[in-house]
């Protein structure tokens, strides 16, 4: 037996010190990128507290808009109707993107589920106004005019993509021995799937539909010739209904200081829900239990 | 994804191309075997796993089937439940017979089949849910509902697979919290629950401690009055400590099948004699 050849103690300590030197520069590299993410997320969410805190009153979440030219007023109705839009689109959406990402990931190997993902890759690809003029054809004509249903239909178009493809993936990182094991004891397909797959996945089932809901509260362009708008109190499915994006939109190009003013807090509260929203739903998911 | 049986109206014992080495078995005995393959052959796409297999496992008795990584002992197991049919591009012939009747085909009901046949996996496997939950699983798929029949039922099981001292004031924690040897002992009463007649395992010690796989070759030699127990063991040890048959196979074939006190000490084949004395695999 001839002893291993190990390098001379020389030469250990220069690669340790190139070792050293890379080691620094990818770590820096690193802190650098993220530097570079959170710097304008910092600046957009310190710009919006600084505009649009000081705006922030009991009367904007409990009143109506004021006609124009009276200065005052709150957007309780589109609070509101931002939540029921996302209701709807979610009603809609989370069925649908579910089911289709179990199916994906279940049975999905094929050429069927081939199409399916690039039809999904692709509907996600579409420009969100594009998306609003597919629901104007699909709901607003045929009703003869906007409504809720159709910015959430919208809005539904918008995240269906996101929660199939999501689903797909968490669905496919469960086990497959957990499959294994429910179908030995004599488990059927369906109930495979509904008894073990969906729950070992539902932690990340449901923070995908969260980050769903999350990006559709803020679209504006779908909803512009969909659910429209509205300066009045309305939950009417069939009626044109109020949103916090649109009304960001809206007062933002306005001629008058106050809307102006009123944009920026409603960006800023449009900031806080959906903030809020993630952080309970972030709560609630810690509460299932996972592998 | 299912296997076809292409010829249903084969004979029973037709040794198709020269005897197998089970034959001799099938010939010497009477009533029907709860488990048995006759001339069974399974291809993964064009890989040849499983050749011309002909074997019966006797009832009320553990049989082993041992052999090199590779040699479709797991392939052969996994065939008494069906559960090749997940694996796409898979092709069988010839007949597996569980409980008297061919279950190749694709009017054979799966699910059935699986109620009565349990499997023990190599590695734990229990759900990511509570312990009571992962025993009463094959019961809430029956459509057991009855909360005092799941709970005697789930003790039951638990005290047959000598885990309920360990468990039964955490029946309702996850059962992911349990060491690898609680958790394999889970999963075989996980398996009795349903009250299978069959239970297959694979490799059902290979992932725990000493003395862990300890515990386990006790309970299955308890099983054996009670159970037809079939073991697929890369341990021959394990074997030969635990089993009253052994099948060796090699390369897809069975090479040889008999009493394992004999197996091991006067093989009849030259290639059992190498591997058992560890001159390969």
């Amino acid at each position: 037996m001839t002893s291993p050849v190990l390098p001379s103690p020389l030469e250990v300590r220069g690669t340790a010190l190139r070792r050293r030197v890379g080691n620094a520069a990818f770590t820096v590299a690193c802190y650098a990128a993220t530097v570079i993410v959170i710097v304008p997320l910092a600046f957009i969410v310190w710009h919006l507290v600084a505009k649009g805190a000081s705006g922030v009153s009991l009367t904007f979440f409990t009143h109506l808009p004021k006609p124009v030219g009276e200065s005052g007023g709150g957007m309780a109705n589109a609070i509101i109707g931002t939540a029921e839009l996302a209701l709807i689109a979610a009603a809609i959406a989370v069925p649908v993107g579910v089911g289709a990402g179990l199916y994906l990931a279940e049975h999905g190997d094929g050429a069927f589920g081939a199409v399916v993902r690039t039809t999904a890759d692709v509907l996600a690809g579409v420009p969100s106004i594009v998306i609003g003029v597919a629901a104007y054809g699909l709901v607003v004509v045929p009703m003869g005019g906007f409504s809720a249903l159709a910015g959430g239909v919208a809005l539904a178009l918008l995240m269906l993509p996101t929660i199939a493809r999501s689903t797909e993936e968490v669905v496919r990182l469960v086990p497959r021995s957990y499959r294994e094991a429910a179908l030995a004891l004599g488990a059927p397909r369906w109930r495979v799937v509904h008894d073990v797959v969906l729950p070992a996945a539902s932690a990340g089932v449901v923070t995908a539909i969260l980050l769903a809901i999350a990006r559709a509260c803020g679209e504006t362009a779908p909803l512009l010739f969909t659910a429209l708008g509205s300066r009045f109190w309305s939950v009417a499915i069939d009626k044109p209904i109020a949103s916090l994006p649109v009304y960001i939109f809206d007062y933002a190009r306005a001629p008058y200081d106050d809307w102006n003013r009123q944009a920026w807090t409603a960006a800023f509260v449009l900031l806080a829900l959906v903030t809020m929203l993630s952080a309970l739903v972030r709560v609630a998911v810690r509460r299932i239990p996972r592998a | 994804m299912t296997v076809e049986a292409p010829t249903p109206l084969r004979p029973m014992v037709p040794p198709r191309r020269g005897p197998s080495p089970g034959d001799r078995d099938i010939a010497s005995r009477g009533g029907e075997a709860p488990l048995a393959t006759v001339g069974y052959d399974l291809f993964y796409g064009q890989a040849h796993a499983l050749k011309n297999v002909t074997l019966e496992i006797e009832a009320n008795g553990i049989t082993a089937i041992i052999g090199p990584s590779g040699c479709g002992k797991s392939t052969l197991l996994r065939s008494f439940n069906r559960m090749n049919d997940l694996i796409p591009g898979v092709r069988t012939q010839g007949e597996v017979r569980v409980l008297g009747r061919n279950v190749l085909g694709s009017d054979v009901d799966v699910v059935a089949l699986r109620r009565r046949v349990g499997m023990v996996f190599q590695r734990p496997n229990p759900f990511p849910k509570s312990i009571f939950e992962n025993v009463v699983f094959g019961l809430r798929m029956l459509g057991i509902r009855n909360r005092r029949e799941l709970e005697e039922r789930c003790e039951n099981s638990l005290r047959r697979a000598a885990l309920w001292d360990e468990v039964k004031d955490r029946l309702h924690r996850s059962a992911l919290a349990l060491s690898g040897g609680q958790q394999q002992r889970l999963c075989i009463a996980r398996c009795l629950a349903v009250e299978p007649e069959v239970i297959l395992m694979d490799e059902p010690a290979s992932a725990l401690d000493p003395t862990a796989t300890a515990r386990i070759e006790e309970l299955v030699v308890e099983f054996k009055s009670r159970y037809t127990i079939a073991v697929v063991t890369h341990n021959m040890q394990q074997a030969a400590r635990i089993s009253d048959r052994t099948a060796f196979m090699l390369a897809g074939a069975l090479v040889e099948y008999g009493p394992t006190s004999e197996l091991f000490t006067r093989p009849r084949e030259k290639l059992t004699e190498d591997y058992i004395t560890g001159r390969f695999g």
